[in-house]
């Protein structure tokens, strides 16, 4: 029986992985030299590599996000929180005389402050997550707008631009940076009990706080930490293009996250974080989008082909679609034992 | 004694009235009847879309697919009249056909495969904005003799206002809503099932096909805002509406409906789509402000709204002794005499 169990798990957890390596593997076909890799000037170049810079955003925001509909809640400011922190990136760099590592300390802390609010709005005033989050969702890009003037800001700082597009032993800088911080919060939430916390306060919140656990201070905390990840984003989107716009940046890249999220398997009605398939599910995005850019089909297929495979995913993880094929798998093995 | 289902609106509409009274107050030209018809006319598609949102939101559900579907509607308007030389009143009845479809299509996938309406919702975003990208990537006029005659009816009203086709459209909308939600046996369905799915599937509502309808409905009025939008700007374009299902969700929850479901107004979205509307008139009016003060008045307006919501449900629960679920039972028990 346990053995049962733990294959089952695994056939989960592989699904998403195998996608991505069926999408890899058939795009190397379509499109010759999707693989390949040159090493110029020592850094490594190839359509591998720019999936992993592309996807880099996604790929952080969809780490808080994991954590966050893991206490069974959501957060759709993220793409506000971007434009935001891009925003104090860009002022900061082209208008004051600061480091830029006091800029990034700045934009990353008025991320958590962003992040803060959310989470006192959900865990204080016990509002349900996705109204809390939408106040700052509507908010937040007038926000940023005030902060830039209106105008699209650019700025010029070696240090900031080396985040957008330097690289760091061969490797895009902001992969680094983002796989550092990837690895911190596995290593956080896996090898602390923390995990588990959160797990169990998405799981039931009123049963986490009767054996002890202090399920406001978690949920708070998990949404400063959706805001630092926003903020990172934000601060490598502007490096990125070396300058702050207020309306465009991050623009429905919650949504992309949401998805990420969806496609590791894990259900919106939390209980369970999976840190690594989300990252996984976010190269499945990135690599989907690419795929269909260099395959020469039409951009505009990318919507649909996207919205095809959510639906997808969700009527193959849905309740009723796995007891029918439960069902089914059970009579076909019973008709089966009878003859 | 006044109940306290109702004061959510009453504070709405005490904002609108404040803010409109400001308006004219501080502005000469705020006075004249053609601010009010205006507002009518310029909000005519995000009324429309909150009044199908409020049905979706009372039911305990979530439409994210409206803005796209505004898009998809309008750039298939286009295509049907300009491209295939259908005539619009045809064009029109294909493509509300196609969006109350559409909508079904989402209703049963959250009705019979149990996924949140959120993602699933989502997925609709994504589809119908890529679908009105598959049919047109540009912006392109609707030329047809039918949209100009619509476009000059005109209903003068005392000082230089008066009501145009989409603003009196969109009022014979808001009125079928209105009855919708309050007068027949799926309105009183919908709050059964947003206020207690459980309850309510006791009480012999048919949960499901509620669902699917609601859904449908939400399609339907947001295909009707589409074809609104169309006939207002008079072409389609299928990167228009984007973030309108946001516009319409904060007008549906300032109209003082609760997104936890259950409890709510029809009409009160009307009110928090005109609130949306007076902001952006006041901004435009003085003239020094930015149009991205807007965004951050509807903002702090929505936490107003939320924070109060919060308060009277925690005061009634303490004062009146009930569970928290009080304020549902009015809509409960009329369900409860239509059954019986």
């Amino acid at each position: 029986m346990r053995l049962k169990r733990s294959m089952r798990w695994e056939a989960r957890t592989l699904a998403p992985i195998i996608s991505l390596f069926l999408l890899i593997v058939g795009t190397a076909l379509v499109v010759p030299g999707f693989l390949r890799l040159s090493i110029v000037d020592g850094h490594i170049y190839g359509s591998l590599i720019d999936i992993l810079h592309r996807s880099t955003p996604t790929a952080l925001i969809a780490l808080g996000m994991a954590v966050v509909i893991g206490t069974k809640g959501i957060d759709l400011s993220v793409g506000a929180i971007i434009a935001i922190c891009g925003a104090v990136t860009a002022v900061l760099t082209a208008s004051t005389e600061l480091h830029p590592l006091i800029v990034l300390g700045c934009a990353v802390l008025a991320g958590m402050v962003c992040g803060l609010w959310n989470g006192t709005l959900v865990a204080v005033f016990g509002i349900q997550p996705i109204v809390a989050t939408l106040i700052l969702m509507v908010a937040g890009r007038g926000i940023a707008q005030m902060i830039t003037g209106g105008q699209i800001v650019t700025f010029h700082s070696d240090f900031i631009n080396a985040i957008g597009n330097g690289f760091f032993m061969g490797l895009p800088a902001r992969v680094v940076l983002a796989a550092v911080i990837i690895a911190i919060t596995v290593l956080v939430l896996r090898k602390t009990a923390l995990g588990m916390f959160l797990e169990a306060v998405g799981g039931n919140s009123e049963a986490s706080r009767l054996v002890g656990i202090d399920s406001k201070l978690l949920i708070l905390m998990v949404y400063v930490f959706s805001g630092f990840c926003a903020a990172l984003a934000g601060v490598i989107i502007a490096a990125d293009i070396r300058g702050a716009d207020a309306n465009n940046a991050g623009l429905w890249l919650e949504l992309d996250a949401i998805l990420a999220v969806v496609i590791a398997g894990a259900s919106l009605s939390g209980g369970r974080i999976y840190l690594g398939l989300t990252i996984v599910g976010a190269l499945i995005i990135q690599t989907l989008t690419t795929a269909i850019l260099t395959s020469g089909l039409p951009a505009q297929y990318n919507l649909i082909v996207k919205a095809s495979i959510i639906l997808l995913v969700l009527l193959l993880q849905s309740r009723v679609t796995q007891n029918f094929i439960k069902t089914r798998v059970q009579a076909f093995r019973r008709s089966s034992d009878a003859q | 004694m006044l109940n306290e289902r109702y004061l959510p609106v009453i504070a709405t509409l005490v904002v609108f009235i404040l803010l409109y009274g400001y308006g004219m107050v501080e502005y000469k030209g705020f006075r004249d009847t053609l601010v009010f018809t205006n507002l009518l006319t310029d909000n005519a598609f995000l009324i429309v879309t909150a009044v199908g949102m409020s049905f979706v939101i009372i039911s305990g559900g979530i439409d994210l697919s409206v803005g796209s579907m505004i898009a998809f509607v309008g750039v298939l308007l286009a295509y049907l009249i300009t491209g295939l030389g259908i005539h619009p009143v045809y064009a029109a009845i294909i493509a509300l056909l196609t969006a109350t479809f559409f909508g079904m299509m989402m209703g049963v996938i959250i009705a019979y495969f149990e996924i949140q309406p959120f993602i699933v919702t989502l997925a609709g975003l994504f589809l119908f904005r890529g679908l009105a990208y598959m049919i047109n990537l540009n912006s392109v006029p609707i030329d047809h003799e039918l949209l100009v005659i619509l476009s000059e009816i005109y209903v003068p009203l005392p000082g230089r206002g008066g009501l145009t086709f989409i603003a009196m459209a969109m009022l014979a909308l808001l009125v079928i809503g209105v009855v919708v939600a309050k007068r027949t046996r799926f309105g009183l369905n919908v709050y059964a099932v947003g206020g207690d799915v459980q309850s309510a599937a006791l009480m012999g509502v048919p949960v499901k096909s509620t669902l699917v309808r609601i859904y449908a409905l939400s399609g339907l009025y947001s295909g009707a805002a589409g074809i609104t939008f169309a006939i207002y700007t008079g072409s389609a374009y299928p990167l228009a509406a984007v973030g309108v299902e946001l516009d319409a969700i904060a007008a549906v929850v300032i109209g003082g409906t609760l997104l936890t479901g259950g409890v709510g107004f029809v009409f009160g979205a009307f009110l928090g789509a005109l609130i949306q509307g007076i902001i952006q008139t006041l901004i435009s009016f003085d003239g020094t402000l930015n149009s991205w003060w807007t965004k951050v008045a509807i903002g702090a307006l929505l936490l107003m709204f939320i924070l109060m919501q919060k308060a009277i449900v925690h005061f009634t629960r303490r004062y009146s002794g009930k569970n928290p679920a009080s304020s549902e039972e009015p809509a409960m028990q009329k369900v409860e005499s239509t059954q019986a």
